[in-house]
């Protein structure tokens, strides 16, 4: 291919590199944690760019509720969240990322579902987000509802579970639409606000973001009701190696934790010699949590010294204190009519 | 046989044994790699169910239908594109490329300033121009525009009668004003204008460089002899100099409708549904990495290969051609 855009092929020539690789890689990686710890940093597959999750600002610093989780990991196990080294992944490379031993985690807004959690060689963790999705439609249309959509062009971005969500719902509603696929995510959104489609359809917490940030106008815009799917995100190990995969899982756990018995970043000291057992427990004052999970017992106080408890990450990356300002809905704790449960620490 | 020659024979053999047995241990290992993560692999996906749709094909298409069955549709989608983007580049490409050859100097410095222009810009920004460019200014497609009875023009594109479902006996289906724009007939999407423009007038500047190229391999005395004989300009030209000319003009125009028909896999950046597009698609519902990108270099490579095949026959004709007395 004369001209090849380097920007375009680099990710598929990725994955076909990626892939060569794959028969010289050792079949057994070794223990993720000796890895981590010998090598003193972890490594995370992030998102490209999806603000409010995993983002990057100018100064190269990485921000959102996927970095956290990250930061959080690296705390619980380097005991520094800075010890963390990003590797951006698009959506078609993700997974072998993983698979190769390229990144130790990947905390990347990717839906849990059963074909990916039993076929690919990895382990979805916990969850971390739930999400979504939605419509993003012209207020000029008069739409009421996504059921109106029927004959509509879609445009959507490829690489994700959108577009089968997509096809099943109208179909479950024996309606005919029309997807217009893109690989590029500003290539779909331009193509959307210039017109070509009459809705735009990806996940609730993105769409907010677009209507605020990339339409002209965004009171000509709204978002329908309805969500088609579930899309429960969260990060993913690779399969195999079941002490790193409960570390990820009890960190993420650790952190909901913290929020349902009060602990933020400001007070974690002082909770330390708290009344309550089940906070003692969790920030290493009685028993040693840390033990059977092969960390000190200071790992889940460490973990929510550098990002806060869930309410915190939330709050400060999608939530009120953040340019997305996305209600805590299902992300609310369980106590609080939400779906974010955590098994206890004891 | 002399022994030099079978020295020759024990060497390739040895070298295509060895090279076969590479091939197969890096199959192998990555196999093995693959189940010992727990990597589920094989092509037993591409009979399941596709599960997504896809916006436009010439083909009836529905998402229960099989990976495979998309994978088709993909295909067709891109051949849909480069076969009428070869005709049309080869065409406009010869044209423009007499046209440098003019003594006319306003004509063969607008045909240079082409030539320069697009083959100089990368393909991708063209396609998004192009394809950005005819976004915006057609209407929105609640406001399509009537150009004819029942030929529309809207940001959905070019809606224009078609044989209906029944086949071409069936009638025509025409297409009428619906509840988000047009709807029945057939639609020249604004992508696959886009992609069809794009990579037509992209591949032309080559051709043109190709066919000039050509005609100036010829050597000036063969025009001057063939006027010496009493043929015209135009005569010289079609009897002497073209024949020649062909010859080394079909190689590399060979190369430029390789190009042109692997330059469709851009179009995932303007949303239209080629077969990368769908392996992509299929590539994420699956997760089967391994598999999907070896489908789409399989069918390349055959694409390839029959391009070639067809040029290599087309280049035996006109040697022949040019050979006759």
């Amino acid at each position: 291919m004369r001209l090849l855009n380097v920007a375009r092929v680099t990710p598929r020539l990725w994955v076909a590199a990626v892939l060569l690789l794959l028969p010289f890689a050792p079949a057994h990686a070794g223990k993720t944690l000796d890895q981590i710890r010998q090598r003193g940093q972890l490594v995370c597959g992030v998102s490209t760019g999806v603000i409010g999750f995993s983002a990057v600002d100018s100064q190269g610093r990485w921000s959102g509720l996927d970095v956290d989780v990250c930061r959080a990991i690296a705390a619980a196990v380097l005991k520094d969240p800075n010890k963390v080294k990003y590797v951006p992944v698009n959506a078609e490379q993700r997974f072998t990322a993983l698979q190769s031993g390229e990144v130790d985690l990947l905390s990347r807004n990717t839906t849990w579902t059963l074909t990916r959690d039993a076929s690919l060689g990895l382990e979805f963790t916990a969850i971390t987000y739930y999400d979504g999705q939605g419509f993003l439609v012209p207020k000029k249309l008069k739409l009421k509802s996504a059921a109106q959509l029927r004959g509509a062009e879609i445009c959507v971005q490829s690489g994700t579970t959108t577009e089968q969500n997509l096809s099943d719902y109208f179909k479950a509603q024996g309606v005919n639409i029309k997807p217009v696929v893109f690989e590029n995510f500003e290539a779909s959104i331009r193509a959307f606000f210039s017109g070509r489609c009459q809705a735009y359809t990806t996940d609730a917490s993105a769409l907010a973001f677009i209507r605020s940030k990339e339409a002209q106008k965004p009171d000509d815009y709204q978002i329908l009701p309805e969500l088609i799917s579930k899309e429960p995100l969260g990060p993913v190990v690779r399969r195999g190696d079941d002490e790193w995969f409960t570390i990820v899982k009890w960190v993420v756990f650790a952190l909901i934790d913290a929020e349902e018995y009060g602990v933020t970043q400001g007070n974690v000291q002082a909770m330390k010699a708290s009344a309550n057992p089940a906070v003692r427990r969790l920030l290493g004052s009685t028993g040693d949590s840390g033990k059977p999970l092969g960390l000190d017992r200071n790992w889940a106080a460490r973990a929510v010294a550098a990002v806060g408890n869930y309410g915190e990450i939330f709050r400060r990356n999608v939530g009120a204190g953040s340019p997305l300002k996305l209600g805590r809905g299902l992300n609310a704790l369980w106590t609080q009519g939400g779906l974010m449960y955590a098994p206890p620490i004891r | 046989m002399s022994g030099r020659r079978l020295r020759s024979f024990a060497l390739q053999g040895a070298v295509a044994v060895a090279l076969a047995l590479l091939l197969w241990l890096l199959f192998h290992i990555t196999a093995a790699n693959m189940r010992e993560r727990g990597i589920h692999s094989g092509f037993g996906f591409l009979l399941q169910p596709a599960g997504f749709a896809i916006g436009e094909s010439p083909l009836p298409f529905d998402s229960a239908d099989s990976a495979l069955w998309a994978l088709v549709v993909g295909l067709v989608n891109t051949l849909r594109v480069a076969l009428p983007a070869i005709v049309i580049s080869t065409v406009l490409g010869t044209a423009i490329g007499l046209g440098r050859l003019s003594p006319n100097l306003l004509l063969s410095g607008l045909c240079k300033a082409y030539v320069e222009t697009l083959r100089n810009v990368p393909l991708l920004l063209q396609l998004l121009a192009w394809y950005f460019v005819v976004t915006d200014l057609l209407p929105d497609s609640g406001a399509a525009l009537q150009i004819m009875p029942h030929v529309f023009l809207s940001k959905s594109g070019l809606a224009v009668p078609w044989f209906g479902d029944g086949g071409a006996f069936a009638g025509l289906d025409l297409p009428v004003r619906g509840r988000f724009g047009v709807t029945g007939g057939a639609a020249l999407t604004p992508e696959f204008l886009a992609l069809l423009g794009g990579l037509s007038l992209y591949t032309a500047a080559y051709v043109a460089e190709t066919v000039r190229a050509g005609i100036q391999s010829v050597p000036r005395g063969q025009s001057e002899a063939a006027l010496a004989l009493g043929l015209s300009r135009l005569q010289g030209f079609r009897l002497v100099v073209l024949p020649q000319a062909l010859r080394s003009i079909i190689p590399p125009l060979t190369n430029e409708h390789l190009s042109l028909s692997k330059n469709v896999s851009l179009a995932v950046a303007i949303g239209y549904p080629d077969l990368v597009s769908v392996a992509d698609t299929t590539l994420n519902q699956t997760g089967r990495a391994a598999e999907c990108i070896a489908v789409i270099m399989a069918v390349y490579l055959l694409l390839s290969l029959l391009t070639a095949w067809a040029s290599a026959w087309l280049e035996r004709r006109t040697g022949r051609w040019a050979q006759r007395p």
